[in-house]
């Protein structure tokens, strides 16, 4: 009774965000004040319900309601609370109802925040998430309904995929969501500009933060994700550059792109029509990564006939969707041009750089991700793409990107007037090249080319970043927080080089048979095998490996790698045992049972990879910081572009 | 369960979850004997990287404990032990399963768009930055619009 409650309830929800949709975009259009508000009234009458839906879902995992059909399939009464709660969003129609509510909790916070921007932009911003929410709540409603009753009901469930069972991967969903959807909110921002054909740019101002916001949120998604990958799947690699990676990775290359060239349009009026098809190709980028992956379309054109109600629904909604959103561009974009200039080398001309190369960084994620599709598609025969393709690929924009980051932030707005941060400039590159060529060649001592450049830059980057804030610092300059969150993140990015470079050189793996007590030496760590015990959990057993690593006399690790067996699905999985330090991660992931105490083991030694995914949330933290910047407490429509003075966030003025 | 329920299983829980950004991937400990060569071993690490599991999503032949990825491990272990180089077992290996299992796509012409891409890309990207810097570099530069 209380699932069928429910389900009705999102059907209320889905009648809300009709009006929502319909009132905020016409009520704007049409200047009807009464129209507007109740789209706004909307907004939280939609989230009520669909709380309360998903509450009712939430409560039959809990209850171990097994006469729901989605609850039967994706739980089992042995499986810990925990993650039958997490289980909710373990499969595609509870992800998508997941979708659906980190959207109600996004709109409630536009409807909440925006109160101070005028009336009919947030109407039609808020029109906008309507349509979105609509056709989600469209799609889960007519083709994946998780309120499906299952009759007879089960005894037991399916169980939840024992590789989800765990905590990074339950709380990675709605992080990551938290970011697609955020970029849905920032799309709405910068289509409700498009409807009111505003021609100047205090839209820019208002979208900045929330676009940031989803932004930081994809990025530690997006980490989390990895660092599940790393440690649960236990092969050790920490990025596959597999279809699904890259679908969550394109909105963030190209959301990074974003934050960037809303700074220019915010405070110098510029790359207005730009930043707008950006907002557009983010938010596509998105959907694509929620939707077409899903579909099974990038692995098989022809899996996307595997259900065509779904695939159909996905498409027209795309369709609609995106060239809606492009035919709106098209139609404004002329009369947004702008008169304003800037010398061949400033900020604004960085920027561009910036902008530039992460579209190709994107276009090159993309065609790669689709190439086996086209080449299906036009005929050309099967075709991989992997890793051994992607690595060198993507450097082709991003190693110009990070090169030219320390030289961008130092030049000035409108006029670069490099000559000013030369010697520093200078000063931390020499410093660079002396610890980044020593820690290469005296410690890691690696022959690839890519490595001493890398890291050389990392560390430049992190120098060039900090020199002007510190001076600052030393000569009682209070910093704004819009300053201070630049630098963060952009350390950020040299950190993650830094992790990047070394990992990907300096790795060493080794798949070896051990009998008990024998022991084998890699990058000068000895990894000795104890054996194996047996183990039992709430819902699987399995055995337990020992592996004691030891450098010189001195034990560094007490590794227990594990091999599950779950009992429902009677999938097995390994748990690669780590040894993490802040500069390395000693793993022993265990294979299988040779006979007579002799096992095989995967070994390995993995320098500075804490830094990849430290960077990454650095990166993440570094966005937040900046939106407590003062710009943003001024209020929005007072604030028009030429008053602005202090707490400027993006220029290091010194 | 037979292999094929399992495998059945796996690839659904695969499709279960491509939305959250992560895949649940089957992954295995190479359990083909070691080369003494250290050369040789080398070698057998980048091919086993370089050559796909045919049966998984995306999964390199050296990651993957489907039953066939083994024995293309130990093809593989073969064909180096009898001599054979690098570039004979990739020839040999397309033949027997087409282009599919090169996660390294051939430098043909057939995948010349795929390759050269990037570095296009990357040109029409940087001849676009100039001739919007130099239409930029001759507007007037209004002073009063960032303090």
């Amino acid at each position: 009774m209380l699932v069928e409650l429910g389900h009705f309830a999102m059907i209320l929800a889905l009648a809300l965000s009709a009006a929502q949709a319909f009132f905020g975009l016409t009520g704007a259009a049409l200047k009807r004040e009464r129209w507007m508000s109740v789209a706004t009234s909307a907004v939280t009458g939609q989230f009520l319900f669909l709380a309360l839906g998903t509450a009712t879902l939430v409560h039959a995992f809990v209850v171990n309601d097994f006469s729901v059909k989605y609850v039967a399939n994706h739980s089992n009464s042995a499986l810990p609370l925990f993650y039958r709660v997490a289980a909710l969003w373990g499969a595609h129609e509870g992800s998508l109802l997941l979708w659906i509510c980190v959207l109600g909790v996004w709109s409630i916070a536009v409807a909440w925040r925006g109160a101070k921007l005028p009336p009919d932009y947030l109407a039609r911003v808020l029109g906008v998430l309507g349509v979105v929410s609509f056709g989600f709540l469209l799609f889960l409603l007519t083709t994946s309904n998780p309120f499906e009753r299952l009759l007879p009901a089960a005894i037991d469930g399916a169980d939840l995929n024992p590789q989800l069972q765990d905590f990074a991967m339950a709380i990675h969903p709605p992080i990551l969501y938290a970011g697609y959807v955020g970029m849905s909110v920032s799309f709405a921002f910068a289509c409700a500009a498009m409807l009111e054909g505003r021609r100047d740019h205090l839209w820019a101002h208002w979208q900045r933060p929330w676009t940031v916001m989803a932004w930081a949120f994809l990025s530690c998604g997006i980490a989390l994700g990895s660092w599940w990958a790393y440690y649960v799947l236990g092969w050790g690699g920490w990025w596959a550059w597999d279809p699904v990676e890259n679908a969550s990775f394109m909105p963030w290359l190209a959301g990074t792109a974003l934050i960037h060239s809303l700074i220019v349009t915010d405070k110098r009026g510029l790359f207005k029509s730009w930043t707008l098809l950006l907002s557009v190709a983010v938010f596509s980028l998105s959907l694509l990564g929620t939707f077409l992956v899903r579909s099974g379309v990038l692995n098989s054109v022809h899996s996307f006939a595997a259900d065509p109600a779904r695939g159909i629904f996905i498409l027209s909604f795309l369709v609609l969707m995106i060239g809606g959103a492009l035919a709106l561009y098209a139609w404004r974009a002329p009369s947004l041009g702008s008169d304003v200039g800037f010398e061949m080398v400033s900020r604004e001309s960085f920027i561009l750089f910036n902008n530039i190369l992460l579209a190709v960084a994107t276009a090159v994620v993309f065609g790669g991700t689709l190439a086996p599709m086209i080449a299906d598609t036009l005929g050309l025969g099967t075709l991989s793409v992997g890793p051994p393709y992607f690595n060198p690929s993507f450097l082709v924009p991003t190693l110009p990107l990070v090169a030219l980051l320390s030289v961008g932030i130092h030049a000035r707005w409108r006029r670069g007037q490099l000559s000013l941060s030369k010697q520093r400039l200078l000063g931390t590159l020499a410093i660079a090249l002396v610890v980044g060529l020593g820690i290469v060649y005296g410690i890691y001592g690696s022959t690839r080319l890519m490595t001493p450049i890398g890291a050389v830059l990392g560390i430049w980057i992190i120098l060039s970043s900090l020199v002007d804030p510190l001076l600052q610092l030393r000569k009682r300059i209070a910093l704004p927080a819009g300053v201070l969150g630049m630098t963060v993140a952009h350390i950020g990015v040299g950190i993650f080089v830094l992790g990047i470079t070394f990992v990907e050189s300096s790795t060493i793996e080794r798949d070896i048979a051990l009998a008990q007590g024998q022991s084998h030496t890699i990058g000068g760590y000895e990894f000795r095998f104890l054996g194996v015990e047996n183990m039992e959990g709430p819902n699987f057993d399995g055995v337990r490996g020992h592996v004691i690593v030891s450098q010189g006399s001195k034990v560094v690790a007490d590794l227990h790698p594990d091999k599950r067996r779950y009992f429902v699905q009677g999938t097995v999985t390994t748990k690669a045992a780590i040894g993490a330090q802040w500069n390395r991660d000693l793993l022993a992931a265990l294979g299988e049972d040779l006979g007579s105490n002799s096992w095989s083991l995967r070994l390995q030694y993995r320098p500075m990879i804490r830094f990849v995914w430290l960077g990454a949330a650095i990166m993440a933290l570094g966005g937040v910081m900046t939106l407590f910047d003062r710009r943003y407490r001024t209020a929005p429509v007072a604030a028009t572009a030429n008053t602005q003075t202090t707490g400027d966030p993006v220029q290091a003025s010194t | 369960m037979s292999a094929a329920r399992i495998r059945q299983r796996l690839l659904a829980a695969v499709f279960a979850f491509t939305m959250l950004g992560a895949v649940a991937l089957a992954f295995a400990v190479d359990n083909t004997p070691q080369f003494a060569d250290p050369v040789l071993q080398a070698r057998y690490y980048g091919l086993t990287h370089e050559l796909r599991c045919m049966q998984c999503q995306s999964e390199a032949l050296a990651d993957s404990n489907v039953g066939l990825a083994a024995d293309l491990r130990m093809e593989v272990h073969k064909l180096i032990e009898s001599g054979k180089s690098d570039v004979e077992i990739r020839d040999f290996m397309v033949a027997r399963y087409s282009e599919f299992i090169l996660l390294r796509p051939r430098m043909s012409l057939r995948n010349l768009w795929l390759w050269a891409a990037p570095g296009l890309l990357l040109i029409a990207g940087i001849v676009v930055a100039l001739r919007v810097l130099r239409r930029r570099a001759q507007l007037p530069i209004s002073d009063d619009e960032v303090s």
